[in-house]
């Protein structure tokens, strides 16, 4: 029951990665015994369980995720929600007014037009159904002001970091908000244009680079480089 | 060189250009030619130049050809108006329309279809330049650009042609040879899987020929396997060896 490929090694689909007891994890699949990859991706295993995580994929929905989405549509008791995904997802009205929805009175378009950007929760998704979202949650809702960056939805735990320390460095290096969704997409505030753009800069990094380690010092050393650089500008 | 050649293999065993009966013509691959897509590939494969994008999964338009179970992938394979001597029409002709569903359907054998149902994959695949053998280089740019855009796939589907010009049965056929040869074998190979997704044969093979030619084109796919993977890896390791660099400096 071997295993042949060393940690963190870059597999394309169909590479053989273990044959025998070993558990088929994420982006792999079983034949005859032996594990393949399904995706092109760095192998991971821990005790028995064999994973690929993939350096590129598509956001599938799954129930608790916040996401972040765009307004297409305004139907005629809810909206459709671009939520970067295969699917589209639906916000009912009532749940966004928070009380019955009545056709006569409550005009759609002002409260959420096309092209509104939300932070959501997906409710319920299955194969059979598309996804429905909720905004009915403190710190979801219209997004009103900062900056929104997309990036490869399998790399958002590598945003976070280990217990979430990538994504509390940049917080307090930058002094920007992030909220991340589930989707790729990320929703920077912070006080001025400039801290956004660095925090921007930072997440870019992280994508691009993400399958390499040592990677949060280099985005810190980055960050205050950079920082460095703007104040010895402002001095000038 | 619109002139008929005398001979096709000469009296060392060469052929027009040059190549030995079982040699390929280079083969040049490329991952991520194109940002607007979800997944996109090029290769050079002797003088064929050829585009694959891919788009999708997403929502299926028009609704009524959504499948429940199921993913719906389409091909549309074209040519180029400039991509041959004479100029082509570039209204989809008979050729181009089967050419779509021979390639579509050497691809979903190795695509996970049932893993998002409601969905719609698109592949485009532009020939810029036609030298014989556009059906194999397509599948194999076209595995590519399904595999850079995330989908998962059981194995990657690599394709070549093997033929029989003048007697000798050779490999990787090019526009000449394919049009004054007698025969034409291209075949689909997922290698890890060892399992054919394409067969066909055009013109006229005794049973050993066949299965001659039939081998040696599994030999031709295999080796442009290796430059397939090598492709798909380059986009990354790229990125790793600069900043290994980086760090030394």
């Amino acid at each position: 029951m071997p295993i042949f490929l060393e940690k963190r090694q870059l597999v394309t689909p169909g590479d053989l990665i273990a044959e025998g007891e070993y558990v088929a994890g994420e982006n792999t699949f079983v034949e005859k015994s032996k594990i393949y990859a399904a995706r092109v991706g760095i192998v991971e295993y821990e005790n028995k369980r064999v994973d690929v995580v993939a350096l590129k994929a598509f956001y599938v929905p799954r129930p608790g995720d916040i996401v972040i989405g765009t307004i297409t549509e305004v139907g005629f008791n809810g909206w459709t929600v671009d939520i970067n995904s295969p699917y589209i997802a639906l916000l009912r009205a009532s749940d966004v007014l928070s009380r019955p929805f009545k056709p006569q009175k409550d005009d759609l378009p002002q409260v959420l037009d096309a092209g509104d950007l939300v932070v959501a929760k997906i409710v319920s998704y299955d194969r059979t159904h598309d996804p429905q979202l909720t905004v009915a949650e403190p710190g979801l809702g219209k997004i009103t002001r900062g900056q929104i960056i997309k990036i490869t939805p399998t790399k958002i735990p590598r945003v976070i970091g280990k217990k979430g320390s990538m994504i509390s460095m940049i917080k307090q290096e930058t002094g920007c908000n992030i909220i991340l969704g589930l989707n790729g997409v990320v929703l920077i505030t912070g006080k001025t244009l400039e801290d956004e753009q660095l925090a921007m800069r930072a997440l870019v990094k992280i994508e691009q680079e993400s399958h390499t380690s040592g990677l949060t010092d280099r985005v810190t050393q980055m960050l205050k480089e950079e920082k460095s650089n703007k104040e010895e500008n402002k001095n000038e | 060189m619109n002139d008929k050649p005398e001979k096709l293999i000469d009296k060392k065993g060469l052929r027009l250009d040059g190549r030995k009966a079982d040699e390929l013509r280079s083969v040049k691959l490329e991952v991520g030619v194109i940002p607007n897509a979800d997944g996109s590939a090029y290769i050079e494969h002797g003088k064929n130049k050829i585009l694959a994008a891919v788009y999708g999964p997403r929502e299926v338009h028009p609704k009524h050809l959504a499948l429940q179970d199921r993913t719906v992938m389409r091909c549309r394979y074209h040519m180029a108006p400039f991509s041959v001597q004479e100029r082509k029409s570039p209204a989809p002709s008979r050729r181009e329309i089967e050419l779509s569903k021979v390639i579509r359907e050497s691809l979903e054998p190795a695509v996970f279809m049932e893993y998002y149902p409601r969905t719609m994959v698109n592949v485009f695949v532009e020939v810029l330049q036609a030298d014989g053998g556009t059906r194999c280089a397509s599948i194999t740019a076209a595995a590519l650009a399904l595999a850079d855009s995330g989908i998962p796939m059981k194995d990657l589907v690599v394709a070549c042609a093997a033929g029989k010009v003048e007697d000798t049965v050779v490999l990787d056929l090019m526009d000449t040879e394919d049009k004054l040869g007698a025969a034409d074998v291209p075949v689909a190979l997922m290698p890890n899987l060892n399992a054919l997704t394409l067969l066909q044969m055009d013109g006229t093979l005794t049973h050993e020929e066949f299965e001659k030619a039939v081998n040696m084109a599994i030999e031709g796919c295999k080796q442009i396997y290796v430059m397939q993977k090598e492709a798909l890896k380059k986009k990354y390791v790229n990125v790793s060896e600069g900043i290994k660099e980086e760090a030394e400096e």
